[in-house]
């Protein structure tokens, strides 16, 4: 993992993310200014007024009512200069959380697999949503709050050296003394809430895989257990915001003791210096309303600033992610595929996932245009491996793989991947209706279209009997469909794009025979003249392939079709006929 | 989200001592101007240095208990908020958890990560804030008002129409503001699906090249956000100039009383200024407020959703007099246990809630003790709906499924559940090590009952290549490290969340591993082998057989030699199998092959029953076997490959460890 970038750098990440809206900064500094002035502004006219109201009979109501309207204006402008700058700061603050969140997503869509499958997606969703949450709250907190601060401690200390230089100096002096407790606190706050956040991750982890498969949870009692170790992350996390929200909230109190300490000192020299004859009573009492109104900004500043903290120990982590290092670009790639390639080769092809690991070492294979390649040998022998190469999930280690002669790292990603469809044995269906569900690849297919993939796919008898039929809602994880209906509608999706390859990974697993074969029909129906690779373990679904490619440790040990497989009598034949075993 | 307030109960005296400190601490804090006023008073009156530096001691003493004060109050409050939140994540986690199959299914997983993530941390910051603040601010406007009429009642009465005037506004942005803020958390919702979306098929979305369609689609549902977002802001961005103009408004009303009250000789122009100030501090603590407001809206807002989550009832009545009910029908069933049929369907009906059709139409069944049953069926004819109901997944519609003779829904779902051993369509593992998972099965067993189960689920080969890297540091340990000791320490070979580091054909031997390990007396097996190649698969239904009749044997050895656990009786006798299958092979072997069409009974007998009576399952058979039905000799060819299938099996073993061997030499 990289070095975790320190709270300046993030700082300035922050920074460079709200430059694009300086107009709307600047516009809501400029409503703070106005409505700070104004609300100190206004005891000064009460003053006036009650310098009008002496006595019995002693009572200017012609000056009053006149002042009294400037009030009044005082007052509405004051309060339309606040409802503007919170909106300004709220724009500001939801369009950058929102722009971090979209530029988390947009980097999702283009990280590695490699990133992906070895990163929790529970972890992943936890910081584009709860950390750019908390982003978004402290920022917005720091905006309303620090510029009215900072303003309020500008304005008083204007009036403050209109009254005395030398006290206000004293003030001047004393204050950063507050300013350094808080940055003393900040500092050793900062991990807590760069901890709570973590195990904040780490908890929305545990809970996507709990309850994402809550029904195997179940299945084996193991609520009790499960609970133990949500309840274990649940007190670390309770733990570390206890300290983070404690430790933060220190701030406060603490600076309003070093500020009481400014007042008291303020009084004694003030004290000292009336007793001396250097100043007034009245001088006095007013510098120290004063003194009263310049600290407390500083006390909700360092309110702020833990806030502030919180909000960027989440910033640093969304910008971990979007910092994350993407797939290679495919920027400079020129080479663009002919309409309907079909000739596939892979050159002294290496790769593994881990270096300490070999799984493919130099990998051959020639496919023509138009045949059909199917790919056999026992679980976790590397077949799942080459279609990711195959698709460029990931890139080889060493040696080349080709489409029409055209190195695959020379095209650019979508040129490739349209080339191709595909069907995983790990069906995945997104929420939404069933149209919107097979029309995927395609968005603007036709009705007739989509309806014909279904009947193609043999998913349309079972679709007309959901309750609303096409238009029918499934759930996040397919609902309840079955695990066979989901693949049918995975390759009701492929048959609608009608790709000039195909590659079908244990594709109809949990489909029944009768039906797979009658999906094997449709399928060599529409791959006429169409390269394919199907990986399979129904060894009756592929003896019309072409070639037969019997891998074994990552590499390839028997190669030829069905019949010549079956007269060498090697692996193949072992694997063949094992299958019509019929145990008594 | 009242009613959440109940799981603050345990931080009570947190809950009452926060304010409490906050209050003290204010009240030392509105001391500082009058111990200012004595300096003034008597200090520099008097010219006594002395005093005026003792009185500053004193402020500072002050200062120094009102920083106490408040560290403790800070302290309560958070602890009060952090345990809070803490117990209410853990109660909603259980509630999840229990939680049945339909629910689960209606609700979704990604909302309910929400809830459980972003929904509590608001109500965790809502709590904190409000138990700091909310004495203290109606502490002071109250005081101050208060205050006032103690100076002069009709000028006080200002007070009595500004307080209420500004609780309607509160209150009023308060009301307005909780559904939009459930309206904003519904938005999150989505984005949150879309991320998951996006991260779970990722594979997908990128083979049908939809990342742009996704990121417009992305950006869509961001907007939507960001749009409720503006909205609800804008409306609590008029907390603070609304209560701003009602105070000032009130300011000026005050002086102009407050003038013709001093135009008629009633009060001083000294007590207007102490009415100014007072109506000042209202403001002050207005402010204050304002965002303990919006903070506080947000949190009751996520507080409801989580409520309602909570409020889901737990779809099915479990037995919870079940003990009662179990000592009541024990005597009966006890005896009747041997004979009865493990497992029965009596005119079962069953329909997924909100679904068009019934998913089973009267089925009627009955497995008994150590029989192996096959289902099969066509693509969504209730075969996984049919076992689903044996461990009370979910809930039939009509009709009954016995376990033991006695009603699924009579059970305590624990009981009941312990006796089956599940293993689904879709391989999961969890987080953790090889042990973990498969301890999920029987908490009590050994590292040989583990290796064993491994063995019969074919999955030693998955244990030694993932535990190589274990391996290797017992290999550095000592040269001489005997094969067992190995995978023993294979076992602690890491699993990563919902096992991606393993490929799919591993995990589902793992998932059946897990499943064997609790020595269950009914088994399932749901589709578990489609991403194992036949030999494997048929090795792994040949070594299920062989574990069935030797635990059963043990068992009955335990039954006559040793002092016997009523458990053990209970369970003595082999264990009932269910294998759900696409392939007719797999089953043929069956006692009782139940053959499903829609839903519905096709046919249910033995193997070569059925394929004289069923069409159906012929036509199965045969789109799997060609060649038999060519040849007409179905039988020889049976044979033969039997004796085939032992040949393979035993070089494919030898094999195995030659190659294992080889990777530990290396």
């Amino acid at each position: 993992m990289k070095k975790k970038s320190g709270q300046k750098e993030i700082l300035m990440r922050v920074l460079t993310c709200i430059r694009p809206h300086a107009v709307l900064v600047l516009l809501s500094l400029m409503m703070a200014v106005l409505s700070v002035v104004l609300t100190l502004y206004l005891p000064v006219l009460t003053g006036q007024i009650v310098d009008n109201v002496i006595g019995p009979g002693e009572v200017d109501f012609a000056a009053i009512f006149a002042i009294m309207r400037k009030m009044a204006v005082a007052i509405f402008v004051t309060a339309l200069a606040q409802w503007l700058m919170n909106i300004f700061n709220n724009r500001i603050v939801y369009r950058v959380s929102s722009e971090v969140r979209e530029q988390a997503f947009r980097k999702i869509e283009i990280l590695p697999l490699q990133y992906l499958d070895t990163h929790s997606s529970g972890e992943m969703v936890s910081r584009v949503i709860a950390d750019v949450d908390q982003f978004s709250d402290g920022l917005l907190m720091g905006f309303t709050q620090l510029f009215t601060g900072v303003v309020t401690i500008l304005g008083t200390l204007f009036f403050m050296l209109s009254v005395n230089i030398r006290i206000t100096l004293v003030v001047v002096l004393l204050t950063p003394v507050s300013l350094l407790v808080a940055n003393f606190i900040a500092k050793r706050t900062y991990s807590m809430f760069r901890k709570q956040s973590e195990t904040r991750g780490e908890q929305t982890a545990l809970i996507d895989e709990m309850i994402g498969n809550q029904k195997v949870v179940q299945a084996y009692g193991q609520e009790a257990h499960v609970q133990e170790q949500f309840n274990e992350v649940n007190q670390r996390l309770s733990n570390y915001s206890l300290r983070a929200i404690f430790f933060s909230s220190l701030t406060n109190p603490c600076t309003r003791f070093v500020n009481s300490l400014v007042y008291t000192g303020v009084g004694l020299t003030g004290a000292l210096s009336v007793v001396g004859g250097l100043m007034t009573v009245g001088q006095l009492s007013a510098f120290l309303s004063y003194a009263n109104q310049y600290t407390k900004p500083f006390n909700e500043i360092s309110g702020v600033v833990t806030e502030l903290q919180n909000a960027l120990a989440c910033a640093g982590r969304i910008f971990e992610l979007i910092d994350a290092e993407a797939e290679v670009s495919d920027e400079g790639a020129d080479e663009v595929l002919p309409r309907d390639p079909g000739a596939v080769t892979l050159k002294q092809v290496s790769f593994s996932y881990t270096k300490r690991t070999p799984l493919i070492e130099n990998f051959n294979l020639s496919v023509r245009p138009g045949q059909r390649v199917a790919i056999v040998g026992p679980t976790g022998c590397g077949k799942t491996t080459l279609i990711n190469l195959l698709m460029r999930f990931y890139d080889v280690d060493d040696g080349s793989i080709a489409i029409e002669g055209k190195d695959i790292r020379r095209l650019k990603r979508k040129n490739l991947r349209g080339a191709y469809g595909m069907v995983l044995q790990d069906t995945w269906l997104r929420a939404g209706t069933i149209r919107e569900n097979i029309s995927m690849g395609r968005p603007d297919a036709t009705e007739e279209e989509i309806i014909q993939a279904a009947k193609d796919s043999h998913a349309h008898s079972f679709i007309r009997r959901l309750p609303q039929g096409y238009d029918t809602v499934i759930g996040e994880n397919g609902g309840n469909l079955s695990q066979g209906q989901k693949q049918l509608l995975c390759i009701a999706r492929v048959m609608l794009t009608l790709p000039p390859m195909l590659i079908l990974d244990e594709a109809t697993s949990s489909i029944d025979t009768r039906t797979e074969i009658r999906i094997q029909q449709a399928f060599q129906k529409m791959m006429q003249g169409r390269t394919s690779f199907i990986v399979a373990h129904r060894l009756s679904t592929i003896q019309n392939a072409d070639v037969i490619l019997v891998m074994r440790d990552g590499s390839v040990i028997e190669q030829g079709t069905h019949r010549e497989l079956l007269e060498k009598g090697g692996f193949y034949a072992e694997l063949y006929n094992s299958q019509f075993v019929m145990p008594e | 989200m009242w009613k959440l307030l109940k799981y603050l109960k345990e931080y009570r005296k947190e809950s009452i001592c926060a304010p409490l400190f906050k209050l003290l601490e204010a009240s030392f804090e509105l001391l500082v101007p009058l111990v200012m006023a004595r300096i003034i008073d008597v200090g520099i009156k008097n010219q006594d240095t002395a005093y005026i530096l003792r009185m500053c001691l004193l402020m500072v003493a002050l200062g120094v208990v009102g920083l106490a004060c408040s560290v403790t109050a800070q302290y309560f409050s958070a602890k009060a908020a952090v345990g809070f939140s803490a117990k209410l994540r853990e109660v909603l986690f259980a509630h999840i958890q229990v939680l049945s199959f339909t629910e689960m299914d209606d609700i979704g997983t990604s909302t309910l990560i929400t809830r459980m993530t972003s929904d509590i941390n608001q109500v965790q910051s809502g709590v904190n804030l409000f138990l700091r603040l909310f004495m203290r601010s109606p502490f002071i406007v109250f005081g101050a008002m208060i205050m006032a009429f103690t100076i002069d009642a009709k000028a006080a009465l200002v007070f009595v129409v500004v307080i209420p005037v500004l609780c309607v506004i509160v209150f009023g942005i308060m009301l307005i503001s909780i559904p939009m803020y459930r309206r904003v958390q519904e938005r999150l919702d989505r984005v949150v699906r879309l991320t998951r979306e996006n991260l779970l098929g990722v594979r997908v979305i990128r083979a049908f090249c939809r990342e742009s369609q996704e990121i417009r689609d992305f950006d869509e549902k961001n907007d939507a956000l960001v749009k409720v977002q503006l909205l609800s802001g804008r409306i609590s961005a008029l907390m603070n100039p609304m209560t701003y103009v009602v105070v000032n408004v009130g300011l000026i009303a005050l002086l102009y009383v407050g003038a013709s009250r001093v135009d008629a000789g009633i009060i001083t122009q000294g007590s207007v200024v102490a009415l100014v100030n007072y109506m000042s501090q209202i403001l002050v603590e207005l402010v204050k407020l304002a965002n303990l407001i919006i903070t506080v809206t947000k949190a009751i807002a996520c507080g409801n959703r989580i409520q309602t989550v909570l409020e889901v009832p737990v779809g099915m009545e479990s037995a919870l007099d079940a003990s009662s009910l179990k000592d009541q029908t024990d005597g009966i069933y006890a005896e009747s246990r041997s004979e009865a049929a493990a497992v029965s369907f009596d005119h079962v009906v069953f329909r997924y809630r909100g679904a068009g059709a019934d998913a089973l139409d009267d089925l009627t069944f009955t497995a008994k003790r150590g029989e192996t049953i096959g289902i099969i069926g066509g693509t969504g004819s209730g075969k996984t709906s049919l076992v689903s109901l044996i461990p009370r997944f979910y809930d039939v519609s009509a009709g009954c499924v016995r376990v033991n003779g006695r009603d699924v829904r009579e059970y305590v779902p624990d009981e009941l559940r312990r006796k089956v051993g599940i293993v689904m369509q879709k391989p999961v593992l969890f987080k953790g090590t090889i042990r973990s998972n498969l301890l999920w099965g029987n908490e009590d067993a050994t590292d040989e009952e583990l290796i064993e189960a491994i063995r019969a689920a074919q999955a030693e080969d998955v244990l030694r290549a993932h535990g190589k890297e274990t391996g290797h540091t017992a290999g550095q340990k000592g040269a001489s490290v005997t094969e067992e000791e190995l995978l023993r320490e294979s076992l602690d070979a890491p699993v990563e969340q919902e096992g991606r580091n393993f490929s799919g054909g591993q995990k589902q031997r793992l998932t059946i591993a897990r499943a064997l390990v609790r020595h269950p007396e009914i088994l399932i097996l749901d589709d578990s082998a489609s991403a194992l190649d036949f030999a494997t698969d048929a090795r792994l239904r040949a070594a299920i057989r062989d574990l069935n009749r030797k635990t059963s044997a043990e068992r009955t050895g335990h039954n006559s030699s040793q002092a016997v656990s009523e458990k053990a009786a209970d369970t003595a006798g082999s264990m009932t199998v269910f294998i759900v299958s696409q392939r007719t092979s797999s089953i043929a072997h069956a006692d009782k092959i139940i053959v499903l069409e829609d839903g519905r009974v096709a046919g249910i007998g033995t193997h070569k029953d059925l394929l004289e009576t069923c069409a159906v399952y012929r036509e199965t058979h045969y789109s799997h076997f060609p060649k038999a039905e060519e040849d007409g000799k179905p039988g020889k060819e049976k044979t033969a490959s039997v004796s085939g299938a032992g040949r393979i099996s035993g070089r494919e073993s030898e094999q195995n460890a030659g190659s294992c061997g080889k990777e530990v030499l290396a």
